[in-house]
This record gives structure tokens, sequence and C-alpha cells, in this order.
């Protein structure tokens, strides 16, 4: 996968995810293109779509549209389908999720989203392995680890090699 | 209302009394059919914009200051506002970075996330990459993981910046703690860059076979991995973790062996041999996977699918690889395969579009699978019908998919006729679908499935769909049923047919390519041309007929038209007016086209000439603003008065066949279909073609063809067609008739910007060679004129008179001191008069002094280079230009040039090692000129970017422009 985006129906991105290098201006103009085609487009349409040398999966959620930018030879299908689990973890995590959930909590939209995918390849499909991991990580929020690791770090910065 | 929409209205009626809910809008899972109510479904939102809402609860530690922002931002009324509120925002976050009082961690995450949200909104930020590389090394593990995802997402190159990172990241990496492992990990997945590349590409994958690493860290390592080999593929050697790698596939853990296939399916295309062994891991893994109980893989069963993204890879990786040899492997994978397309044909085991889409996945990666392997007749045939199947399935995706694969069947030999048997479905759906993207499937299927059997029906049904096809497809569509008819054409007169049909439907996406092909079979094959001068006759009889109908009439009838001449309907006059009544609507390549029609009709019909003389001698024509419009009409006019009619006839004989060659209408979709596909050369060869076809539309494009086209010996053998008028260089008959003109030589200055020496002028009589030198200010150039002819030149004068003889096949010498007063951009004139056997030459040549000939090389180091870059930073001191190369990008020859140029080429100095850098002081005597330049050759696109910076404008702009022609 090259590139995940989240919009909304008025065209407004919730949350974008590139997994090749582009300059920003790139994914601006990348962004504002496909939110473009993909609006235009009508319900009953098919869920793929070939632009540029990408095909687009993308799937619509009441006001939310997720989109995925995948290479030739990927799975249009799986593609769905890993859009539609991101959904249902989002969901669980949230509690019945709504937009409001992704645009105030959208840091853990991105870690639910690092957890499941990373560098555009499924990571971990199971449900509750990834929220196992995020829910884990919600727990270590006030612990403290080891301090010699901070202290090193500290002299790094300090005198920079 | 439809169930659904109960269920909507329920679950959002339900929210209104949930705490923490309220006024929210929901959207579980919903599938594509409950997408239309969202319009229900869409109200409360639009009431609750109108509140300062923020959900009440926020999982994990609430960043109170965080959502009072975003929701300040969301009542925002426009977007003036909102500019304003994140510029105060920004302000105050500011302030609180500068401010002596040291931060506390949580405020510092709260800020920098909020930087971030502001970023991910839209704006720049330029400020706050410290704070967050501070995070990294907080002992809070929400703050580290803000950190972490503040540089994930705005990366910065700057390089101290950069090994702080690292730092950070190496010892999280070091930590033992997984949490933070991953965190690490993550961070470079996302980022990916080489200096990460770098630092870690040694370690991760120590960690990624380590036994006793964590499973999801492994996870993470393995994606971490791939992501930097595909980025820097240099740096990630696998060397002795190979089969160490490859084992991964074994792992207990569904999850590790998911994230690892990715990596070795990566690993695998690039070397093959050295990961083979995968191949009966995979198949082993898959067996036991396909086999398997919908409840056996526990959480890994997706919608009573087991495992299907790993099944997926696993398929996709053996894509990589040719079918097992071990036959007992391959046994098992065809037993594997067969289980998958019974599985297809089993009842669904859940309504939900969720498990026939995740089982369909499989089963479609499995085509693919056996369509790579095209060694199974039976499995491809079972393929076949299976995708026959889904060809009338209610779901689109479905449709698309299966129209999609079936194309990519078509070419194999296997399963070519089963294939076929679908094409009344697929015409169809060609008609009947709602979706443009499913449409062009369809159409593309046709493409593939195409042979002479069925070629008239699929070329038909094209057309007729053509008629009211999309925008969007109809170019590709023409190129298709161009590129059928004429290969799948027995007779040739149905292909004159359907070509002309193409341009009469859609002549507007009819490129030159295609009317080009029609006109070289045509000329090619004697039996179809009768035929072909019948039919565009009639075709021209329309009132209203496109040009490019009028663009093949013309060239045919030019051609043939006294093949129908014998009807007295078709008379070559009544040829001729229907083509003249034409002319006055068409385009100037048109018109020109129909000039050199109307010279050939007087070879063909000598009864027409004095209504054509007629023609050409109006003003209109012969004193038509175009020059090349104008050019042909005196040239013409002038040949059919003055050339007997022998000449007449050889010069204006019938056009030689054409080399049998691919059709350049095929290279063009290949072009369109993906690049890679068509070498350039193939393409240019496309547009030669049309050189010779249009009568040469262009004098440019036939005096630029330097080195031999297939078509040269066309030209020049049989100087038959009226193209050569416009060559200069052909040297035929007709550019006697005219006295040679033209001052094209000026360019030659350019070829000098780069060097001192060499020839300035050569025509038959004089030969100007130049040799030059400058020191500082002063240059000093040595002309020498070369008389190349037997005859005595007389009064030789140049603007400084000089030896008023020059003796046939002698040389004199002139020296010219130069100095350079200030910067200039026109170079001096020399203009030279000589008598020759009683005809005064005269002869204006421009001196090729250009500014950079008084450059003086400047030495410098990269720190001073960059200084200086900065200091010249005035919009006015830069010159840039963006080109297409004119010659290969060989960085040897670069570099000569460069030198050439006069300046200093400096190393080591741009951190793009593809990059040159240059340096050097313009001398005149007013002043001193400091120039920088820098070329950035992009040799994929096949272009450059030159950068020109110097302390005086004009200096800048007549640089760049110079050095604009010499790459």
């Amino acid at each position: 996968m090259q590139f995940m985006l989240l919009f909304s129906r008025q065209g407004k991105l919730r949350l974008q995810k590139w997994y090749v290098p582009l300059s920003d201006k790139e994914k601006k103009k990348i962004t504002r293109e496909l939110v473009q085609t993909v609006l235009a487009r009508k319900p009953k349409m098919c869920s793929f779509l070939e632009w540029r040398d990408l095909k687009i999966v993308y799937k619509r959620y009441a006001s939310l549209y997720f989109c995925c930018a995948i290479e030739d030879q990927d799975n249009e299908l799986i593609t769905l389908e890993i859009i539609h689990r991101y959904v249902e973890l989002l969901d669980k995590y949230f509690g019945s999720v709504c937009e409001l959930d992704i645009i105030f909590n959208f840091e853990k939209a991105y870690f639910i989203l690092d957890e499941f995918l990373l560098g555009g390849e499924a990571q971990e499909t199971s449900k509750k392995n990834v929220l196992k991991a995020i829910e884990q990580a919600d727990l270590l929020q006030e612990v403290s680890t080891q301090s010699v690791t901070s202290e090193h770090l500290c002299k790094c910065i300090a005198t920079p090699q | 209302m439809t169930g659904t929409e109960v269920q909507l209205a329920n679950q959002i009626g339900r929210s209104g009394l949930e705490a923490g809910h309220v006024g929210r809008k929901r959207w579980r899972e919903l599938s594509a059919r409950s997408v239309t109510s969202s319009v229900r479904v869409q109200r409360p939102t639009e009431k609750s914009r109108t509140r300062a809402n923020m959900p009440a609860v926020s999982k994990g530690d609430g960043m109170r200051g965080l959502a009072v922002f975003i929701s300040d931002i969301r009542n925002c009324k426009s977007k003036e506002a909102e500019i304003k509120r994140i510029n105060k925002e920004l302000a105050n976050i500011r302030s609180k970075f500068k401010g002596d009082k040291a931060l506390d961690g949580y405020s510092k995450k709260k800020y920098v996330c909020k930087l971030l949200f502001i970023f991910l909104l839209g704006h720049d930020i330029d400020f706050g990459h410290m704070e967050a590389v501070n995070l990294l090394s907080s002992n809070k593990y929400t703050e580290k993981q803000i950190g972490y995802l503040f540089i994930s997402v705005l990366v910065n190159s700057n390089s101290e910046l950069i090994r702080l990172i690292n730092n950070a990241i190496k010892n999280d990496l070091s930590s033992r703690n997984p949490t933070f492992m991953c965190l690490a990990l993550h961070c470079i997945a996302n980022v990916g860059s080489r200096e990460m590349a770098e630092a870690f590409a040694g370690e991760i994958p120590r960690i990624l076979v380590a036994g006793d690493t964590m499973d999801s860290v492994k996870q993470s390592a393995a994606l971490c991995l791939l992501r930097l080999y595909k980025t820097s593929p240099d740096l990630v050697l696998m060397g002795e973790w190979t089969s160490r790698v490859v084992h991964l596939l074994n792992d207990q853990h569904m999850g590790v062996v998911t994230a690892a296939i990715s990596l070795i399916t990566c690993l695998s295309q690039k070397n093959p041999d050295e990961f083979k062994t995968c191949v009966s891991l995979a198949v082993s893994r898959l067996s036991r996977i396909v086999s398997s109980a919908s409840t056996d893989l526990q959480d890994y069963t997706y919608y009573f699918v087991p495992a299907p993204w790993l099944s997926c890879k696993l398929l996709r990786l053996l894509q990589c690889y040719p079918p097992p040899e071990d036959g007992a492997v391959k046994g098992r994978l065809v037993e594997c395969l067969e289980t998958i397309l019974n599985k297809a044909q089993e009842p669904p085991k859940s309504k939900k579009v969720q498990h026939s889409n995740a089982k369909n996945a499989i089963l479609f990666e499995a085509i693919s699978l056996i369509i790579h392997y095209d060694s199974e007749p039976n499995l491809l045939v079972r393929a076949c019908n299976q995708l026959g199947q889904f060809l009338q399935h209610r779901e689109t995706n479905l449709r698309y998919l299966a129209l999609e694969s079936m194309c990519t069947l078509a070419s194999s030999e296997f399963s070519h006729e089963a294939v076929k048997t679908h094409i009344e479905t697929v015409i169809n759906a060609l008609k009947t679908e709602r979706d443009v993207s499913v449409r062009q499937r369809a159409a593309d299927l046709l493409y593939a499935m195409c042979d002479r059997s069925n070629a008239k029906q699929i070329v038909a049904e094209m057309l007729s769909y053509l008629e009211t096809a999309d925008y969007s497809i109809r170019e590709e569509m023409v190129l298709k049923v161009a590129i059928l008819a004429e290969k799948y054409a027995v007779d040739y007169s149905w292909y004159v047919d359907t070509i002309l049909n193409l341009i009469r439907i859609a002549g507007d996406y009819v490129s030159e390519e295609v009317w080009y092909r029609v006109i070289q079979i045509v000329i090619n094959r004697d039996d179809v041309q009768g035929y072909a001068a019948k039919t565009v006759f009639e075709a021209l009889q329309a009132p209203a007929c496109h040009e490019n109908m009028v663009k093949v009439g013309g060239y045919i009838l030019g051609e043939f038209g006294n093949l129908i001449a014998g009807d007295p309907r078709s008379s070559p006059l009544v040829q001729f007016n229907l083509l003249h009544s034409k002319f006055h609507l068409c385009s100037v390549p048109t018109r020109a086209l129909l000039l050199s029609a109307y010279i050939k009709f007087i070879n063909l019909f000598p009864e027409t000439k004095s209504t054509i003389q007629e023609v050409l001698r109006s003003d209109s024509q012969i004193r038509n603003s175009d020059v090349e419009l104008q050019q042909r009409a005196v040239e013409y006019l002038k040949l059919s008065s003055i050339a007997s009619t022998d000449v007449l006839a050889t010069v204006l004989e019938e056009m030689p066949p054409f080399p049998e060659r691919e059709s350049s209408i095929l290279a063009k979709l290949k072009k369109k279909k993906g690049p890679g596909a068509v070498s350039v050369n193939e393409l240019e060869e496309g547009k030669r073609e049309g050189g010779e076809l249009n009568g040469g539309g262009e004098r440019g494009d036939n005096s630029a063809i330097s080195t031999p086209s297939p078509s040269a010996d066309l030209l020049g053998l049989r100087t038959g067609p009226p193209v050569t008028a416009a060559a200069p260089s052909a040297g035929s008959l007709l550019v006697d008739v005219f006295s040679e003109a033209g001052p094209f030589f000026i360019l030659f200055i350019l070829l000098f910007v780069c060097k001192n020496n060499g020839v300035l002028f050569e025509n038959q009589l004089l030969q100007i060679g130049i040799k030059s030198e400058y020191r500082q200010n002063l240059g000093r150039m040595y002309l020498f004129y070369g008389n190349k002819t037997s005859v005595q030149f007389i009064t030789f004068t140049t603007t400084v008179t000089l030896e008023p003889l020059i003796e046939g096949g002698a040389q004199v010498q002139q020296v010219i001191n130069i100095e350079c007063l200030t910067d200039f951009s026109d170079a001096p004139l020399l203009n030279i008069k000589f008598r020759y056997g009683g005809a005064l030459q005269n002869l204006t040549l421009k001196l090729p002094v250009t500014i950079n000939k008084f450059f003086q090389p400047t030495e410098m180091a990269s720190h001073d280079f960059f200084q200086r870059w900065k200091q010249l930073s005035l919009p006015q001191q830069e010159a840039q230009k963006i080109f297409k190369a004119n010659h290969a990008m060989d960085t040897e020859v670069l570099k000569a040039k460069l030198l050439g140029l006069g300046m200093a080429l400096l190393e080591n100095v741009d951190p793009n090692p593809e990059n040159f850098v240059c340096a050097g002081v313009i001398q005149t005597k007013a002043q001193q000129v400091g120039s920088l330049l820098r070329l950035e050759p992009n040799a994929q696109a096949q272009m450059y970017r030159l950068t020109v910076r110097s302390s005086k404008d004009t200096v800048s702009k007549r640089l760049c422009e110079l050095l604009a022609e010499q790459f």
C-alpha cells in the first residue's frame, strides 16, 4: 500500500498515512485530486478505480471515506477488508466510533493504525492482539522506566559526536 | 423504511441517551446498502456542530487543552477565523517554548500535539522539532509516543536533528523493553530515510531473528526492514540471516508469519535464487490454512475465513517463482488451488459482505497464481468458469475484478477459447454497466479476447459503443479499434471502412498515428486503393466532415483519385471541387496537405491544371500570411508552369510503399498503458512517419533529421513526393528552382558557448574557422576564411577591410582583438562581402563572443559556496530554467562542457553527487561579476534544472539562456 487517506463527505482530511516518500506539495496535490475524484462517484459504483499507475480502493462508512492506494499487483478485495478491519479496531477501541472521535483523538487513530499496518503492509491482523497492544500502552502511560536510559540520552544530546 | 434504516434510526435514538455520546453520529460497520440512508444519519451532526462538542470521555490520558483547541477550530465560522485562531495558538506555543520556565513533560507533549494537529490541518510548521526530539527521551510512555508520532509525520532533513533522533531510537532499540522497541521500529518504518537505513539496517535483521525477541517486536522489525529495503536496497543485506528469515514462514505465531511474508516476498522478487527455499515452506503453510476448519485459527479467522491476509500473501509469494519442480510440493499446491476453487462453489457461511470479500480475495489471488503458472489447462478452464459466474454477479466489485482478471486469462492459449464463450456477457456489460470504470474493464477484455473469428463483431460493438462512450476513455478506445481492425483485417476494404467510421464517429479522438496508418496501409496494398478512393470520396460528400477525414481524403485522392475518375460523378474536377470546398474550414497543416494534393492532381489530371493554377495564383494562397502555405503555393505554381510533363511525372510520382514495421498505433497504446513498455525510438519513428506522410508539414522537422531514418531512402531514391520541395538539403530539382535563402546559421553561435575553436560557418563556397583565447576582460580571435571553390573571390571585405582577394583553395587569416567593457548579451556582428564569379555575396554572421568567455574560474570549498549562494538571494539575481535534455546525459561530456564554459567545476559541494556546481568571476572593464551555477540532471525524466546566481541580474539571465541550449 502506498498511502491511506480518511476524509469526510465535505472533503475534510481526517487522517493521512504515507508509506512512500513524497514532498508535502505532492501529498497535498494527490489528496486534493483523490478527494475530488472519490467524492464525485455515485454510491452504487464499484469500490476500485485506476488512478495514475495505482489502484484506488475506497469505502464509505457513514460520513467518512476510507481510501487506500495500492500497487498494480496488490489485491483489491483484501485491501477492502484491511479498511474494514481498521474500522472495527477503531470501533472497538472508542466504543461505537464516530468521526468526532477521530478528530479529537487523532493521535490514537494513528497509534492504532501503526499497530495494524506498518510500512504499508499488515503487521497484525488479529483484532485481539492489536487492541491488547494499544491497551497495554494506555496502561503504561504513568509507569516510568529506568532512568538510566534517559540519562544516557541526555549525555548524547549534550555532546554531539 | 427499510430494515437497515430502522436499525440506524434506533441506534441514533439510543445514542442520544448515552452519556458522552450526545448527538454523535455512529457509523458502525455500514454495508454498501445502508450508505444510501446516510441523509438521515447526517442530521444529528448538523445540529451538533453548533455546540462546542467534545467527547466527554477521552480514552487514555486526556489533554484538555488540546481538546479545547480542536473544538475552537471546529467552531470557526470562516477560513480567516481559523487562521487567526491558529496564529494565536502558534504564538502562544512559541512563547512557551522560548520562555525561561522549563516546561514539564505534559505541557511539552500537549504543545507538540497541538503543533501536529495544526500541521495535519494543512498549515506549515517550522518549529517544535527540538521539543519533539526531547520527548523521545522522556520516561513517560505517552510523551515518548507523541514525540515519535510528531517525528514520523514531520520528518526534517536537518542533519543535527536526525542524529539526535537516531540516538533516541538506538537507546529504545537497546532498552529490551518491547513497547519501546516497537515504538522505535515504527518510527523507522514511518520515516524510512536513508540516514536511518545507514544507522539501523545492520541492527534490525539481528533483532528479527534473535531467539529471545518478543513476537510483537519481530513483526515490527520485519516490516521496518521491508520499508528500509524499499528505500535503500543497497544498505539492507540479509546475507547470513537469509535462511533464518525464510524460516519465519514456519513460526508458530500467525502474526509473525503475516508480517515476515511481506518482507520475504519483496526480497524474493529481487533475489529469487537466494530465497527459493521459501516455496516449499509457503506451500505447506498454505495447505495447512486451506484445510483448517473455520475456527481452528481463532482470532486469525475473519468472518469464517481462515487467515485471509496470510493466504493471499502466500499465494502472492508463490507468484514470484515458476511452478515447484518437486512433484510432491506441486501436487500439494494443486490440491490447495483446487480446494480454493471448490470452496467458491460452497454455500456461504455468512451473509456478510466481509465473508464473501475475504473468501473471494483468496480466490482471485489463487486465479492469479494459476494464470501465472499457465501450465494447468484444467485449472485455467475452471478459473475461467468461475470468473464467468462473477461476470453476472450482483456485486459491482466482483464484476469489475472478474473482467480485469479474465483479461489476463484471455492471453493464455489454454483458456483463450473458454474466455471467448463469454463474449455476449461482456458486450452486454459494455452497454449496460453504470460505472465507467467497469465499462472500461469490459472494453479491455473485449480487446484481449479478440481474434480473427470474432473481430468483426467486437469491432462493430466497440464502434457503436464509441458513440456514447465517456470522453475519458474515447482516445484509448479509438486506438484499440484501429489496432484490432488492422490486425484482424482479412479484406482491407473492411479495414478502410472501419477507420473512416472511426473518424466519422470520434474524429476528435483519432490521433495522427491512426490516420497515418490507414494511409500507409492503403499505399502498401494496391488491391484496396480504388475502394479507398471511392469510400473517402463518398465520406467527403457529408456537409460537415471531420478535419481528419479531409486529411485522409486529400491524401488518398491525391494519390489514387485517378482510379475513380472514370465515373462522371467523380470526375477530376468534381473531386477537386469537393476537396477545395473544405479547404477554407481547415487548419494550416491540413491546407498544406491539400495544396500538395492539388499539385498531384495536376500530374494525374492535366485537364485540371488551369483551374488549380488559378487557385494557387489567388492572393489568398500566393500571399498567404502563413509562410508554409505561401511557399507551397509559390513553389507548386512555379513547378506546374516551368517543369515539363516528364519532369512533373517523375517528381509527383505515386508514393512508394512504406517499409513494413510495427504499427505506430500499437506503440502509442503501449505508451498509454505504461512507461517502459515501449522505447522512445519507436515513438520517434512514428513521428517521422508522420513527417513523410503529410507532405512535410514543417520545414524544421525535415531538416532536423540528421541521422538517416528508415524512410530516408524513400525520400532520396525515388524523389517522388513534393515533400522534398520543402527540404533544403535534398538538393533535388525543386530546390534549384529557387535561390537558397535563409539566415539559419545564426544559431551556430550557440555551438561556441562551451568551446573556443571550431568551424563558425560553411557553405558550398566558403568556410570560416575560428580560434580564440581569452584572458580576464581581453580576448583575441583568429578568423580563417577558406575558399572551397576553384575560383577566386574578389573584393573580399569584412567589417574590417581585409585582403582584397582570396585565391581559389586558399585560406587567409584575420585577427580581432576584443575587450569586454561591461556585460552584454548581443554578440558583435561580422559582415562579409565578396564577389564570386561576378555575383556579389553578402553574409552577416554573429561572432561567437559570449559573456562567459570572460570567466575567471574560482575554486572554493563547500562551505564558502553555500555562503555565497545564500548571499545572492535576491529574486532578480537568480535565473532558473528547466529544460529537456537535447543530448545523451553523459557525466563526462557534461563535465567537459561545464569546464569549457570557463567556470571552476567544484567537486564534493552538492550533497547530491549527480549534480554539478560551478563558480567563476566574469571580468569586464567596468566591474567584476561573481557567478555561481548549479545544474541538476534528472536522468529518469531526461530533464535538467539549471540555476544561475550572480551579482548582476542581466548576467544571470544571459548565462541561463546560453547554457540552456547546451545540454
